[in-house]
Formats: structure tokens, C-alpha cells, sequence
């Protein structure tokens, strides 16, 4: 039951994207159409677990005997960067299907502050490393579940564009839609 | 002299980096519950920019063009570590409410972005006036967005009570879906002058069609138009 509310508690109460505000930036960058959505959330899922479990390990293995704690910013985003460049290495040479239609999006997943925000929060949480690993599946797939569900409103969104207002056009009706969205996740709160 | 501020304008009105470019969303959206908030926000990323300008300015020379954004990501890593240490023993209240964004100013796109696009190919001096003309533009439209919210969803500002006692504030604006409503009719909202200013030209441009550009700055891209 533990695991349970931990992997649905981080997927839809707390909403990477819809409560905590992570990965904004590709939530509303690569959301215009529902093929690329996928691929991106498929790849940010692959890149947070891989992430977050090397950086539990460097925590908790190298920073915290060494009592360097306070690096851990430094050394977390150092970390996410040569595993993304590993993962696009490995992806290239050993599943090439899988790397030309993922291999776009990962150098931006290096700048994604979900990606971060997941390694810093295992860590502020005191998560174990199991915990940790639900944790951030579950915080991945919020992610992509958000992110499959906004672009399914944009495509139907861009059809009608013609009925919008001028100004509202483009990202600011999008941030607006994106709000509706967090109001309907809101409703998850009475589950646990 | 009139160049530096050019910079400064820049930055503060006319590429400012939420309104105009839309870029740095998350911090924007996260923590601008409250006007306070938002200012303490902006300051942070206002002393990480300018120190990460500074020094990549300097060192411009130096850092091979093939490994510039990783050293580019250690100098600013190394500065928000130094930011999160005074924040944590200065204003400890800020550092709670700030939470985990405090650490994530690292990838804040702002900075890396002024890092690559400016610091890296011009002086000190302009570096440094690039710096403070983007970080007070984001404070700026940090404070606003943060005022604007809690007043309507707390009833103060700056925590001063603004509304008459009878005033029923709407609790939704200081909540997370509140954040997305805020800034969307805000960034509405500089469009209808941007828009009345240039007349009926632009809206026929390339941004006002979703489709068009994956990227997250669209409207940074429909300005430039």
C-alpha cells in the first residue's frame, strides 16, 4: 500500500508539472502535437529513472561520507548531464530505431528542470533507494500523463484558433488551458 | 555609455525575459504566490546572473568553444550554491518558502541562455549591464505577477492587507491552477499592447499559429517578427 500511494501520490496529487511546476518549459514547447508528446515523455521517463538513481548513489554514496553535502547541486547537474550523454551514446549504438525517434529530445532533457527537481527532492524527502526509484517512475509518469493529455486540447485547440482572440493566441490561452488542467487535478487531492 | 543603457532597457522592458522571450517559466510559475516571494526570487536569480556574467565574461577567452556550456553550467552551479548558503543564513523564512527552486536556478533557461547568447561574446562591463537589465526585467515580472495574485487571492500585498474587510478574495489565484490562469491573462495582456502598438501587422506573423515552431519561446519568436 506504501509503494502504491507513493508512485499515484507522486503522479497525479503532486503533479510534476501541475502542482509542482517542474518542466514547464518542454510541458509547453513540445505539446503542439501528440506524436512528438509522447516520444518526449517516453524519453524524460527513461532519463529520470536512469538520473535519479545515479544520483541517489552519489549522494549517498560519495557526498554524504565525504561530508560535502553542499556540492550536491553541482554535482546533481553534472551527473544528469554525462548520464544524458551516455544514455544518447548507448541509445545511438546499440538501439538505433529507438535513438531517431527519441535521440532528438534528449540534449533538452539536460536542461529540464524536472530532471533536477526529482534528484533534489529524493533527497530533501530522505527517500530510501526503492522509494527514491517509485518515486521518480511515478513523478516521470505524471509527467508524460500530463503532457499526452495537454496535447490532445492543443490539437483540438489549433483547430479552432480561428475563434480566439488575437491576444490570447499561442501561449497565453495555453497557460490558461494548462490552469483549467491543474483545477481538474486538484480533485486527486481527497484520495489518500 | 548609450549602449550599456540600451542594455539595461533591454532587458527590463523590451526583451523582457517573461513577457517578451517567455522563457524561465517554472520559478515564475512556482513561487509568485505572493509579491514578497516573487522579489526574493528575483533577486537570487539577479545575483546568479550577474556573478555567472561576470566570470564567463572574463573567461570567455579561455573556455574551449566544444565544453563551454558544461563550464558554463559549473561557474553558474557554483554561484547558486553561494546564493543558497547566504539565503539559507540571512532569510531563512525565504529559503523555506523558496523551497527546492533555490537549487534549480541552475537550470534556469534565463541564465544559461545570457550566458551563451551574451556574456560569452562580449566585455565585462556590457556583461554585467546585460546581466542586471534581464535579472531586474524577471524580478520585475516576478513582483507584478506576485502582487497581482496576492492581492486577489489573499487580499495583501507585500503582506499588508490591501482589500476592504467585506472583500472575498479568490482562493484559487494563490493556489497552483491560479498560477497558469495569472500568467496567461497577463501575457494576454502585454500582446494587446504590443499589438496596438504595431498596429494589425503582426498578428498575421508566425506565432499566432500554433503549429508553427516546437520551441518553448514562441512568443519571444512572434516579437522579433
Amino acid at each position: 500500500m506504501h509503494w502504491f500511494e507513493l508512485f499515484f501520490g507522486a503522479m497525479l496529487v503532486n503533479n510534476i508539472v501541475l502542482a509542482r511546476f517542474l518542466g514547464v518549459c518542454p510541458f509547453l514547447g513540445v505539446s503542439s502535437r501528440m506524436g512528438t508528446a509522447r516520444g518526449m515523455g517516453l524519453a524524460v521517463i527513461f532519463v529520470i529513472t536512469l538520473a535519479s538513481s545515479m544520483t541517489w548513489l552519489v549522494y549517498y554514496g560519495i557526498l554524504e561520507p565525504l561530508g560535502i553535502t553542499y556540492l550536491s547541486t553541482m554535482a546533481f547537474i553534472l551527473v544528469i548531464a554525462a548520464v544524458v550523454q551516455f544514455v544518447e551514446i548507448v541509445m545511438k549504438k546499440l538501439w538505433p530505431a529507438l535513438y531517431r525517434s527519441l535521440g532528438i529530445f534528449l540534449p533538452l532533457i539536460t536542461t529540464n528542470c524536472a530532471v533536477l527537481g526529482v534528484a533534489v527532492l529524493n533527497v530533501r524527502e530522505g527517500f530510501g533507494f526503492v522509494e527514491s526509484l517509485v518515486h521518480s517512475v511515478g513523478t516521470a509518469s505524471g509527467f508524460m500523463l500530463a503532457l499526452i493529455l495537454f496535447a490532445g486540447l492543443r490539437e483540438r485547440m489549433a483547430e479552432a484558433a480561428h475563434d480566439v482572440p488575437e491576444a490570447l493566441r499561442g501561449l497565453p490561452l495555453s497557460l490558461v488551458t494548462a490552469g483549467l488542467m491543474a483545477l481538474a487535478f486538484m480533485g486527486f487531492q481527497g484520495i489518500f | 555609455m548609450k549602449a550599456l543603457q540600451e542594455r539595461l532597457w533591454a532587458g527590463l522592458i523590451k526583451e523582457n525575459p517573461i513577457f517578451v522571450q517567455a522563457i524561465g517559466m517554472c520559478p515564475t510559475l512556482a513561487v509568485t504566490s505572493s509579491a514578497t516571494n516573487g522579489f526574493g526570487m528575483g533577486l537570487a536569480v539577479l545575483a546568479v546572473l550577474l556573478c555567472s556574467n561576470a566570470v564567463i565574461s572574463l573567461l570567455r577567452r579561455f573556455i574551449p568553444d566544444t565544453v563551454r556550456i558544461p563550464s558554463f553550467i559549473v561557474v553558474i552551479a557554483g554561484f547558486v550554491t553561494v546564493v543558497q548558503f547566504v539565503t539559507e543564513a540571512w532569510t531563512p523564512a525565504l529559503n523555506r518558502s523558496l523551497g527546492i527552486f533555490i537549487p534549480l536556478i541552475v537550470v534556469n533557461c534565463i541564465i544559461l541562455g545570457r550566458a551563451e547568447a551574451y556574456a560569452s561574446k562580449n566585455g565585462l562591463l556590457a556583461s554585467i549591464f546585460d546581466a542586471v537589465g534581464m535579472g531586474l526585467g524577471f524580478t520585475l515580472a516576478l513582483t507584478t505577477l506576485g502582487g497581482i495574485r496576492e492581492i486577489l487571492g489573499a487580499g495583501t500585498l507585500f503582506g499588508k492587507v490591501v482589500l476592504p474587510a467585506g472583500a472575498q478574495p479568490a482562493l484559487v489565484l494563490s493556489m497552483a491552477p491560479g498560477a497558469f490562469i495569472a500568467l496567461g491573462i497577463l501575457l494576454a495582456l502585454v500582446r494587446v499592447v504590443q499589438l496596438r502598438r504595431k498596429g494589425a501587422v503582426v498578428a498575421a506573423g508566425c506565432g499566432s499559429c500554433d503549429l508553427c515552431g516546437e520551441g518553448c519561446p514562441m512568443a519571444g519568436k512572434e516579437a522579433d517578427a
